[in-house]
């Protein structure tokens, strides 16, 4: 017989978000996204150039239909092509993941209900696949942005901040999405709507600055909005136009922005506590 | 053919740990119960139109407060009927499902195997499977790659390697899942009913591993219904009935017990059998069955008799004419009809005559070679004089036996091996 180190009894605390210790939790996560990943892009004829063909098509369409037809972008916008372009690319970013993440417990059914599995690894692998996603498309984005005129600039280098507050905004609700829709099947539905309600509230067809002097007051409530913060910012950052306006002077003054802040926040705050809420028990529930 | 005829192989010497050795579970008081909705709320307008609905719930509890102690090195059996709560304490082990009270304490690594082959994605190769499965029961990615040859051998799937999931057949999926379970080494082990898959080679050589794990001291927790896997690989097993211990000791007494549990449940449903068969009984022909039943050794009603024990019937007969030369035949079938031998009954009084509007009672006791299964009582009454009643399956029992039996007897053996040229 051989023996066994021997190993002490230890308390199980029951099954968690994060259970199994961060290392396996880690690999787990990473393992996850990457084979989702490979079997989206390798698994298809076309592969990669697949989710490249969508947002590039839309961008096509919306390009025409924005300069030539309603001729919002072209006057008040210097590099509207490439602010359309990078807008149409992040939110396809966050719309992938958000709404892949809705379904993503439900759909690991048999791994939540008959293994030992950390949670939270399902609905973060969704949104780290996007990621990978968005992280190829931004190459040719990149493309864009030097061959439209834009010159590099050092700001370039802060565009991750604004990527890593986007990432875990999607992630927080992303998060919240999945756990509320193993109890209550309608999510799925009320997040397809609000995601297209959110596409035209986020400064991402328009500019922030569209709007007349008398309506004011409206770009200051768009700005409630965590994302048109975030995609304000970007625009600045990136695209470092003389007069596209800053985040501040787009929500009207500092005080402006704390709805955003708040909401954001909030978010993130409302996505943490109700999945660690419910994790404990999803596997029972489903 | 039952699995475990397949795997029967002879018991290795089991050294079983003793009650010194150090726990490597332990449970104390556990609870656990499952809000039941009687009507479920599934959408957002249901709940908005019946805002109370979900407190309409039926709590249903499925381990009421178990404590017990598993050692390091031991094998250890969990039986019991279906929905009795075996895999719920499984998961509970496991960390798949929260304990509503009551401690848990584990020592070393542990794996849980509630179904074989959970967590595989049907898109990917075989080898990326073992890793990604790998991962999943705590190995590092590095780790698992390193076995995955092992893996793959085990599982004799050397030319399928690359083959995706979707494409192997579903024996060789459980070949491949097993295979990982085998390589994942970890230190406790909980495995609910997956023995009973694939091809008898490969029962086989789950066998053999299983017996391999027992030498190397690993602790398993078995949940089955096989009572032959129970007392051919558990030091010890537990049964368990609607969340509470029944018994915690010997296999073999825990495979009886559970068997006798499983059966006398039965004797509900084999009533209303019976009162179907009153209608056949009455067939006005000057004499009739009013009852048949088997008895255990208290003269009290059965539906069970263990392997080996005799059978006791009493069968009560209305006579409604004169009946000189009544014969009673009893016949034994099994579950496939076949006709095992008949018990046949002369009925007379003791000068001769039949007397009109006499019940008469008949008891019997046969030796019983049967293997175990479900038997009927096919029952005939016949008389010279035009008396013809036949109602078949006028009575029904389950033979049961911890040890299953190839065939349909198993009569009583003695039997002796000698070995030339050794001392016995
Ligand atoms: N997630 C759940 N929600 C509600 N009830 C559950 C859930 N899981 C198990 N139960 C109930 O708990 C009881 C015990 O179930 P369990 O699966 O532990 O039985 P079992 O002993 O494994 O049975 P079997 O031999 O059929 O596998 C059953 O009545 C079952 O309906
Ligand atoms: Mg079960």
């Amino acid at each position: 017989m051989a023996s066994r180190a021997e190993a002490p009894l230890q308390r199980v605390g029951g099954p968690s978000a994060l259970g199994g210790g961060p290392r396996r939790f880690f690999d787990l996560l990473w393992l996850m996204s990457i084979t989702e990943f490979k079997r989206v892009y390798f698994g298809t004829v076309l592969g990669y150039l697949w989710s490249l063909i969508r947002p590039l098509l839309l961008f096509g369409v919306l390009l025409f239909v924005f300069t030539k037809v309603f001729r919002v972008g072209s006057k008040t916008v210097e590099h509207y092509a490439v602010m359309l372009l990078l807008g149409i690319v992040l939110f396809t970013f966050f719309q992938e993941a958000t709404t892949n993440a809705v379904t993503s417990v439900v759909a690991q059914e048999g791994v939540v209900r008959k293994t030992q599995f950390p949670r939270l690894v399902i609905p973060l692998s969704t949104v780290i696949t996007a990621m990978l996603n968005l992280a190829l498309n931004l190459v040719v984005v990149l493309a864009f942005v030097l061959a439209f005129g834009v010159s590099p600039a050092w700001t370039w280098f802060l565009f991750p901040v604004a990527l890593a507050a986007l990432l875990v905004f999607t992630a927080a609700i992303g998060m919240a999405l999945s756990v509320l829709y193993v109890r209550f099947r309608d999510v799925a539905i009320i997040w397809a709507v609000l995601a297209q309600v959110l596409l035209y509230l986020t400064p991402i067809l328009y500019p922030i600055n569209a709007f007349e002097e008398e309506n004011q007051t409206y770009e200051h409530l768009l700005m409630w909005n965590p994302l048109s913060v975030i995609f304000t910012q970007i625009r600045v950052w990136v695209l470092h136009e003389p007069d596209a306006p800053s985040v501040v002077h787009a929500a009207g003054g500092w005080a402006g922005l704390i709805p955003a802040t708040i909401i954001f926040f909030g978010v993130i705050a409302f996505g943490a506590w109700i999945f660690k809420r419910d994790a404990p028990r999803v596997a029972e529930a489903l | 053919m039952s699995v475990d005829q397949k795997i029967h192989i002879p018991q290795s010497v089991p050294t079983a740990p003793g009650p010194g050795t150090p726990a490597a579970i332990r449970v104390r008081d556990l609870h656990k119960s499952f809000r039941i909705p009687t009507k479920r709320v599934d959408s957002l307008k249901e709940r908005a139109v019946h805002p109370f609905a979900s407190r309409d719930y039926r709590e249903l509890n499925a381990l009421r407060g178990l404590s017990f102690e598993i050692r390091q090195g031991e094998f250890f059996g969990i039986v019991g009927r279906n929905g009795s709560g075996k895999s719920t304490l499984l998961k509970l082990l496991a960390s798949i499902y929260k304990a509503d009270s009551g401690s848990i304490e584990i020592a070393g690594r542990l794996a849980p195997f509630i179904e074989l082959g959970v967590g595989f994605n049907h898109e990917l190769t075989a080898r990326e499977n073992v890793v990604l499965n790998g991962v999943m029961m705590g190995l590092t990615p590095k780790e698992m790659r390193n076995r995955l040859d092992a893996v793959i051998d085990f599982a004799e799937l050397r030319e399928f390697a690359d083959l995706k999931l979707k494409n192997y057949s579903s024996g060789m999926l459980v070949r491949l899942a097993f295979a990982v379970m085998m390589e994942a080494d970890a230190d406790v082990l909980l495995i609910d009913e997956v023995l009973a898959v694939g091809d008898a080679s490969f029962q086989q050589k789950c066998a053999d591993a299983f017996h391999q794990m027992k030498a190397q001291g690993k602790t398993i927790v078995l949940v089955t219904h096989e009572m032959g896997s129970v007392e051919s690989y558990c030091h010890r097993a537990m049964l368990i009935s609607d969340g509470e211990i029944k018994y915690l000791g010997e296999p073999t007494e825990a495979g009886r017990r559970y068997l006798k549990l499983n059966f006398a449940a039965e004797t509900g449903d084999s009533n209303d059998e019976e009162a179907n068969q009153e209608e056949e009984v009455d067939s006005g022909e000057g004499a009739r069955l009013t009852s048949m039943r088997i008895l255990d050794v208290d003269g009290n009603e059965t539906s069970t008799v263990e392997m080996g024990e005799p059978i006791r019937v009493e069968a009560e007969i209305e006579l409604l004419q004169d009946a000189p030369g009544l014969h009673a035949g009893f016949v034994l079938a099994n579950a496939d009809d076949v006709s095992m031998f008949e018990l046949s009954v002369p009925i007379h009084s003791a000068d001769g005559n039949n007397i009109k509007g006499n019940t008469v009672l008949v008891t019997a006791t046969v030796a019983n070679p049967l293997a175990p299964g479900r038997h009927f009582f096919h029952c005939g009454l016949q008389s010279p004089f035009g008396i013809s009643v036949y109602v078949p399956k006028a009575a029904t029992f389950v033979v049961f036996g911890t040890h299953p039996s190839a065939g349909i007897l198993a009569p009583e053996t003695d039997f002796r091996v000698r070995i030339p040229g050794e001392e016995v």
